[in-house]
């Protein structure tokens, strides 16, 4: 226990330590701000477009331009993006470290591979966590700050549900667990094509690869994509969404949250599996 | 009857010497259809220091590295200092340090900061004097906070030898560590294995092409080729001192091929181009000689001879 809380503390010292992983977080930062002040310009128009349709059948009062649709606006733009920011960290963890021949150094301590893989993994895991915080600072209490505080206008398939302000903050701190668990999908995805390949780029682009093709997949009605659909990781990981929804389903979050639970499972059993075999010989 | 027991701390050291620290038998590796290793055994003795050496893609740093655990065997029995790789790896590697080719460290960290990430892998709480001591020892002081990316290979070298070291292993596998090293480098080294070996008992597998350090440092080499070890044994034993390539260059070569002619060493004398005397001849002639042209006036420019580790690793490995 003792040596795989030293190799994580290592672990854990490096990401945040490598100049890539500053670059997730200045993105974030830069995307909320931007979205902010383009909102603190033009919203009241831009809202007042959307609402002037409702507003023969509506009496629509109070602050509606207000931090909490900021926030649900900032995760809506930044469903594909931020699975990508995971990847450009995590596809490297252990590809990187082959590619510049620094494996060897970490494979020559007493440290198991299992060990070395499950470090590595869960400093990717820190690194997602951080990710959703500062987004979650920026996003929600940055934008609260701006906007002030309001019952939320959440559009979504089934049309147009309005929460409460003080029954929204539950909702948030679930939705940011889910949008973990969701990322942490893509994470062990990463850490998996990790150690298959021997560079750091083709994991990064395989997994970005990998959810692009998947989300045009989900985006589509048809019968053929609907078989598959159930199966794809990126179908569940927006089941954050239905947080926002009235009455909530729980019983389809709670699925979601199975599958996304099994994929982390499956993804970073072939990473440790595959791992423990690998023959280091860059 | 009455029966000793001695503790084991006394017994440990003369066990450890007269144990074996690595012991291979019949190793192979395959990878796909080609035979890396092939059915390899060799031993390496607690306490010497060990020259291994081949061609290039005889099998070395993939011995090297099944040693390492960096890469399965496909066959056989690594054992290290009576252990079982497969069986006791994270035991044994607190044993072992090791530079497999060119030593990698993070770039964006400082040298410091990286030592300090393998002694925290090792459980190792090292302090600032220890700190100072290890960069001191490799030659890298003043240097410790600098960003590793800023080091050139040679100091990389350096510092890939004090994280081999960082952990007081009793074994030390050292892959081309001359590589990238400036003369001065080179002869620093040659005196830390000397030194590490005699002051501290290590145990050393030293691979590297350049033949005359090994020759220099090792007490005992194993030769492969082909991935199949050729030759092993003590470099004493193995090296002749007899039928060495001596090469002469006077002042004058007209008056020095007169006088060697009507000597005893005209049996074994080759003159190419009026002017380099080439002798095939014992190292112990060497000095007889110098004191015979000198007593006759002849002005001696240049004498060497060919290493003689190089004879003889092309002579066998060519064979």
């Amino acid at each position: 226990m003792k040596e795989f809380a030293a190799i994580l503390k290592n672990e854990m010292i490096k990401t945040i330590r490598r100049p890539r992983s500053f670059i997730g977080f200045a993105v974030i930062s830069f995307i909320c701000l931007m979205l902010q002040g383009a909102f603190y310009q033009d919203g009241k128009e831009i809202l007042a477009t959307v609402t002037g349709q409702l507003d023969n059948v509506f009496s629509i009062q109070g602050n509606i331009l207000n931090g909490n649709l900021i926030c649900y606006i900032v995760l809506q733009t930044l469903i594909v993006q931020m699975p990508l920011l995971v990847a450009f960290v995590t596809g490297d963890l252990i590809s990187g470290e082959t590619a510049s021949g620094s494996i060897r150094f970490l494979l020559t301590t007493p440290a198991s591979r299992t060990k070395i893989v499950l470090a590595k993994w869960l400093s990717g895991l820190m690194y997602t966590f951080l990710l959703l915080l500062v987004l979650g600072i920026f996003a929600l209490f940055v934008s609260r700050a701006i906007f002030g505080v309001g019952d939320l206008m959440a559009m979504n398939s089934e049309g147009l549900t309005v929460i409460r302000a003080d029954d929204i903050n539950w909702r948030w701190g679930s939705a940011f667990l889910i949008a973990f668990l969701s990322l942490s999908v893509v994470a062990s995805l990463g850490t998996m094509l990790s150690t298959i390949m021997d560079n750091s780029i083709t994991p990064i682009v395989t997994v970005m690869a990998t959810i692009i093709i998947f989300t045009i997949i989900g985006m589509f009605d048809m019968k053929s994509f609907d078989l598959i659909k159930p199966f794809l990781f990126t179908t569940h990981m927006i089941s954050w969404r239905s947080l926002f929804e009235d009455p909530i389903p729980l019983n389809t979050i709670l699925f979601s949250c199975g599958v996304l639970f099994l994929h982390i499972i499956i993804f970073l059993g072939i990473a440790i599996y595959y791992f423990k075999r690998k023959d280091i010989t860059t | 009857m009455i029966r000793v027991v001695l503790p084991h701390t006394i017994l440990s050291p003369l066990f450890s010497f007269m144990d074996s620290a690595i012991l291979l038998e019949n190793v192979s590796k395959k990878f796909k259809d080609f035979v890396a290793v092939d059915d390899l055994s060799f031993e390496v003795k607690a306490g010497d220091i060990y020259g291994f050496l081949g061609p290039n893609g005889s099998g070395k740093s993939t011995t090297l590295r099944m040693i390492m655990s960096l890469i399965q065997p496909s066959s056989g029995s690594i054992k290290l200092f009576g252990s079982s790789l497969a069986e006791n790896r994270s035991e044994i590697m607190k044993k072992i340090g090791c530079i497999i080719e060119k030593p990698d460290f993070y770039g964006y960290l400082s040298a410091k900061d990286n030592l300090k990430l393998f002694a925290r892998a090792h459980l190792l709480n090292y302090s600032k004097s220890q700190f100072d001591d290890l960069f001191s020892l490799v030659g890298l002081s003043g240097r410790e906070n600098d960003k590793v990316k800023t080091f050139s290979h040679g100091m990389k070298q350096r510092l890939g030898l004090a994280q081999a070291l960082i952990h007081e292993p009793k074994l030390i596998i050292l892959d081309e560590p001359n590589t990238g090293l400036d003369p001065q480098g080179i002869i620093d080294l040659r005196h830390l294995i000397i030194k590490l070996n005699k002051e501290r008992g290590i145990t050393i597998l030293f691979s590297s092409h350049i033949l005359s350090e090994v020759q220099e440092i090792c007490t005992n080499m194993v030769v492969i080729n082909k991935g199949q070890v050729v030759v092993q044994g003590k470099v004493d034993d193995l090296l002749s001192h007899e039928n060495l390539t001596v090469k002469l260059e006077v002042v004058h070569p007209k008056e020095c091929q007169q006088l060697l002619s009507q000597s005893k060493w005209a049996s074994v004398m080759e003159v190419h181009d009026e002017k380099l005397f080439v002798f095939n001849m014992g190292k112990d002639e060497i000095p007889e000689m110098v004191e015979f042209l000198s007593q006759n006036k002849i002005s001696i420019q240049r004498i060497d001879y060919r290493n003689q580790l190089e004879d003889y690793f092309l002579k066998i490995t060519q064979s």
